[in-house]
């Protein structure tokens, strides 16, 4: 028994650190595809078919390059900044269910590392968190002026907008009446929570948006003023481990952003096919995805004060209110 | 900014989207280079090509006006004499080496301009890479063109006082 839940435990954080490090790799070859699209281009399309090695090429050749470390600089947290950056990204997954219940020898298996923990948006909220600290830490010890306002304004930001982004997240809570992943989705069999709580979901799109510094909220790696923020000063694999964290806390936002609100792995068949599961829940991962490259294909970046004034003028009191009109509508209906 | 401005926005926002979405369906300006060349204007100065006349004969004379023109000092011309029976080029003198320093040129076509026979052109061809420095210096067997199909190679062994004049004679325009 014991010897069983290891397996399925090693096997499943195989699959969840796979999803994040292949899938932050195809998710630079998809960005830069699309991306060239809405810009009437064709992007990469040399190594290999379609350019599907490009992002091999891209890890070999950043693989060899040469690391550096200022002289100025705190070593220690500078060579720190880039794993605790990366490592929420890896591991905020484990509480996300990929599919339903499967019955495997006489077992019933979940699919999804802890998708059964009672606090499972709690750790989503605290491990995403983390991030900002490997953010802040590596502007601080690059030693840096654009490095340092990269971090400060990266922590700002992610101050501003987590409070909007946590009380957007209490809408499917109190609609589902639990903080377990597993009720969330199995609470959304009806009605997607989107469509319950489009407000909800919108400011909870936005506040991702911001989370993980994705254009029009690029702010702390802003080319033109910072030429590249918190981490101008890393090189080689550093550089990649943060390019690795920015793009797997995308997919990971998708993927919260999906079962929390999307359905999850739900929909139709899924009960009568399990495998169908995990496959609905990576279309609308990729239509997420598509989401965020078309927006940042639209939209011009914030200034830094409107930024600032948007969340805790308009997101912070939009989601207030949210909380609020939830709450009584449930009471009053009785959910 | 009042609170309120980016909601009242939020269509054009909208719109800006959609603006974005609609030019993934137009096809791609890219040109797919190695394979596929994107023609150059008529006027555009590439690499030098040394003309000929129909006959075969050298346009150029080996007067060295070019190497006198050229502002970056690229173009290094030495003459010989010409005889009707080993004939380059009409007139007296031709180019026993004509050699041109891709390195230095700056492909202002000066030297079209200072030419008195019209035997130097900036032509269409861009594609000048080269890994060693060896390799810039463009010789006259590089930069001549082939020679016309009812044309003779050069040297020519023509019968005497047929090419005597260097310059070809000017029509005047009508």
């Amino acid at each position: 028994m014991i010897a069983a839940n290891l397996l399925e435990w090693g096997l499943e954080s195989i699959v969840i650190i796979l999803i994040i490090v292949g899938g932050f790799a195809y998710l630079t070859l998809f960005e830069r595809r699309v991306l060239a699209r809405f810009q009437v281009r064709i992007g990469p399309n040399r190594a290999g078919p379609w350019g599907l090695l490009q992002p091999v090429a891209d890890g070999v050749k950043l693989i060899f390059k040469e690391e550096l470390i200022p002289a100025q600089a705190d070593k220690l947290l500078f060579i720190l900044a880039p794993v605790i950056t990366v490592l929420p990204a890896l591991i905020i997954l484990a509480v996300i269910p990929l599919g339903p219940r499967v019955q495997v020898g006489g077992q019933s298996i979940s699919l999804g590392l802890a998708s059964n923990v009672n606090v499972g948006v709690l750790y989503i909220l605290a491990v995403a968190s983390i991030a900002v600290y490997g953010i802040v830490i590596a502007g601080w010890s690059s030693s840096n002026k654009y490095a340092l306002m990269g971090g400060l304004r990266s922590s700002a930001q992610m101050v501003s907008y987590e409070l909007a982004l946590g009380l957007s997240v209490i809408g499917p809570i109190i609609l589902a009446g639990s903080m377990g992943i597993d009720e969330i989705v199995a609470g959304q069999r009806g009605l997607w929570y989107a469509i319950l709580q489009p407000l909800g979901f919108l400011i909870f799109f936005i506040a991702t948006v911001a989370e993980v510094n994705r254009s029009p909220f690029d702010m702390p790696e802003a080319e033109q003023e910072l030429t590249a923020g918190y981490h101008v000063e890393y090189s080689g694999m550093k550089f990649a481990l943060f390019f690795m964290a920015e793009y797997g806390k995308m997919i990971a936002v998708s993927f919260i952003g999906v079962t929390l609100f999307l359905g999850g792995y739900l929909g139709p068949y899924v009960d009568r096919f399990w495998w169908l599961g995990p496959i609905y829940l990576v279309i609308k991962v990729v239509v997420m995805l598509f989401l965020l490259v078309w927006i940042r294909a639209t939209l011009p970046r914030f200034r830094y004060d409107r930024l600032m004034a948007f969340g805790w003028k308009i997101l912070l009191p939009l989601s207030l209110l949210n909380v609020l009109v939830t709450a009584v509508v449930v009471v009053l209906v009785g959910g | 900014m009042k609170p309120l401005e980016i909601l009242r926005r939020l269509p054009e926002i909208l719109r800006g989207l959609w603006t974005v979405f609609k030019s993934i369906f137009e096809p791609p300006v890219t040109y797919q280079y190695p394979e596929v060349k994107r023609p150059v204007r008529e006027r555009f100065k590439g690499r030098h090509e040394l003309k000929r006349y129909e006959n075969g004969l050298e346009k150029c004379i080996g007067c060295a006006l070019c190497a006198a023109a050229c502002p970056a000092d690229a173009i290094f011309v030495e003459a010989s004499e010409n005889t009707d029976e080993t004939r380059f080029s009409p007139g007296e003198r031709y180019a026993s080496t004509y050699e041109i320093n891709m390195l230095r040129c700056i492909f202002c076509g000066y030297c079209e301009d200072a030419c008195p026979t019209e035997a130097i052109v900036l032509e269409h061809n861009y594609e000048l890479s080269f890994t060693n420095r060896r390799d810039a210096i463009y010789t006259k067997e590089m930069l001549i063109v082939p020679v016309p199909e009812n044309g003779k190679p050069t040297p020519q062994h023509v019968p005497s006082g047929a090419f005597n004049r260097s310059i070809p004679e000017m029509k005047d325009l009508v």
